[in-house]
């Protein structure tokens, strides 16, 4: 049982096997790019915005000027992919607020990359080759979302009715209707989608697999596109590996008038939630005007990344200094 | 009515579901990277002691229960409830009925000091401690000196419970028992 008086420990979680291996892990992530010629950056982790995704919440940081300290730095990385067009990674800490337990602690390590004239099947190779340079694990699977969630459920995830959504939430994972509804439907589809998805498909994920092509309420900044069946998808995948997610990446959405439709309606959602809403960042909105580049790119999350090479099954083991003793 | 969100969830809590008072065992999040969070929690209901498992969605609220845990003193059966006392001076009694006591009845010695569970001050669960010290009221007459054959027997000892002893153990001997397995531990000299 926790004991709030309890005094925070000094000492390291992880053990300094632990922290060499992060050392050499990170050692070779940067080898592999460098022999690719992608460029490391680095870019500010406090930013006069922020991610405005309903469910990220940045850790806002009080001073002359408020600022946010970044849960990715995608933002950032975009505008130089605007200036130029060329290969770039960074290796640095993200932070979303609230996340924390055993695969979450609200400081991270993030490994991000973009890749500019690449396609979604491309990146997939190269984070492919990445992972099995670091777990030895290679011929990793592709799976399309809705194939995955039909095999799983029976249910089309681009065409079923909400209701059947909501029945399947109710009978399989005993998460009642009134408490899925919201004020929208599409945002009641995506919850349902988040719980079946998390429960139930992702659950079935313990060797190394890609999903790919998600339903296109769950865009993020990808691009959405007419799938093989016609189906509207949002052109992103995760990778999971032990039913962890590893990583998460887009064909980049392009398009400025496009982004500045989501960035509001995801602070609409924001109100509806009752959440604070963020400042667009308008100097994405610039850069993108100005062009982005087509390009795909990728966000893994290092500390995770450890966890399966070391068969740790809570992410404070590969910490040196987990939120509770930070 | 106090609530508790799920960003206060932990173990230990003390929660009301289908409305029976249970208590937080494990708490964990599950987030997709950007998507809808959602807590998995594993609950021990009090009054059965069996274990749920529930998925929440984060920021969910659900009612608090009037639970607490106290020391207090065995009295005596009349044969329908089990009778403690509060330590703390009050000399304030009160009564289990056998669902409380359920198990721990075979372990019930008078004037001993147990863990009961009070859900809107009536008991809901009594615990002993986890080793007791009980007197050998029956068993078969004991094989003196016999300490290396490895041999048990059934003993009944003065709470009614029957554990398993070695042969030399004896009527009137006192005994350490685990409770959590009923397993005998070794005799105490009196």
């Amino acid at each position: 049982m926790s004991d709030k008086s309890e005094p925070i420990s000094w000492q390291p979680a992880a053990n300094m096997e632990m922290i060499q291996s992060r050392a050499a892990l990170l050692a070779r992530i940067r080898n592999f790019f460098a022999a690719r010629q992608v460029i490391e950056v680095e870019t500010p982790l406090l930013g006069s915005s922020s991610a405005t995704d309903p469910h990220l919440e940045s850790c806002l940081v009080s001073g002359e000027r408020d600022r946010y300290l970044q849960t990715s730095p995608e933002f950032a990385m975009k505008r130089m992919l605007a200036a130029d067009a060329t290969a770039i990674y960074q290796i640095c800490k993200a932070f979303r607020a609230g996340e924390s337990g055993k695969r979450h602690n609200i400081e991270f390590t993030i490994l991000e990359w973009y890749r500019p004239g690449f396609d979604l099947a491309q990146l997939m190779d190269e984070v492919e080759e990445l992972v099995e340079l670091c777990i030895g694990q290679g011929g990793i699977s592709r799976v399309a979302y809705a194939t995955a969630f039909h095999e799983k459920t029976g249910l089309n995830p681009h065409t079923a009715e909400l209701d059947a959504l909501l029945d399947l939430a109710e009978a399989e994972i005993g998460v009642a209707r009134e408490v899925l509804v919201t004020a929208t439907d599409l945002v009641t589809r995506s919850t349902c989608l988040d719980l079946i998805a998390s429960h139930l498909v992702e659950a079935e994920l313990s060797a190394p697999t890609f999903l790919y092509d998600y339903p296109a309420c769950q865009c993020a900044l990808a691009r959405i596109v007419d799938d093989s069946q016609g189906h509207r998808v949002a052109r992103r995948f995760e990778l999971f590996v032990n039913s962890m997610e590893l990583a998460n990446g887009y064909l980049e959405l392009v398009d400025a008038a496009e982004l500045r439709h989501r960035f509001e309606s995801d602070n609409r959602q924001r109100q509806l939630l009752g959440t604070r809403t963020v400042p667009v960042d308008e100097q994405l909105l610039d850069a993108m005007a100005h062009g982005l580049p087509d390009c795909a790119g990728v966000a893994v999350g290092v500390d995770r990344l450890l966890m399966v090479m070391s068969g740790s099954t809570t992410i404070q083991e590969v910490l040196a200094f987990p939120s509770e003793r930070a | 009515m106090a609530t508790y969100s799920t960003n206060e969830f932990r173990a230990g809590l003390k929660v009301m579901l289908e409305g029976d008072p249970c208590s937080i065992l494990e708490n964990e999040l599950v987030k997709p990277g950007k998507g809808q969070a959602f807590n998995r929690v594993r609950l021990r209901n009090l009054k059965t002691g069996r274990v749920w498992e529930r998925t929440f969605k984060s920021g969910e609220s659900i009612e608090a229960a009037d639970v607490m845990e106290l020391e207090m003193e065995f009295l005596y059966n009349d044969g329908q409830h089990w009778h403690f006392m509060k330590t703390d001076d009050s000399y304030e009694q009160l009564a289990a009925d056998q669902a409380a006591v359920a198990e721990s009845m075979q372990w019930l010695k008078e004037q001993d000091r147990y863990s009961v569970t009070l859900w809107n001050d009536v008991p809901i669960g009594v615990l002993p401690a986890n080793f007791v010290e009980l007197e050998v009221v029956e068993t078969d007459p004991g094989l003196k000196g016999d300490t290396a054959s490895g041999g048990t027997k059934p003993a009944t000892l003065s709470t009614g419970a029957v554990v398993k002893v070695p042969l030399f153990v004896s009527i009137g001997e006192v005994v350490r028992v685990d409770t959590r397995t009923g397993e005998y531990q070794n005799r105490v000299k009196s």
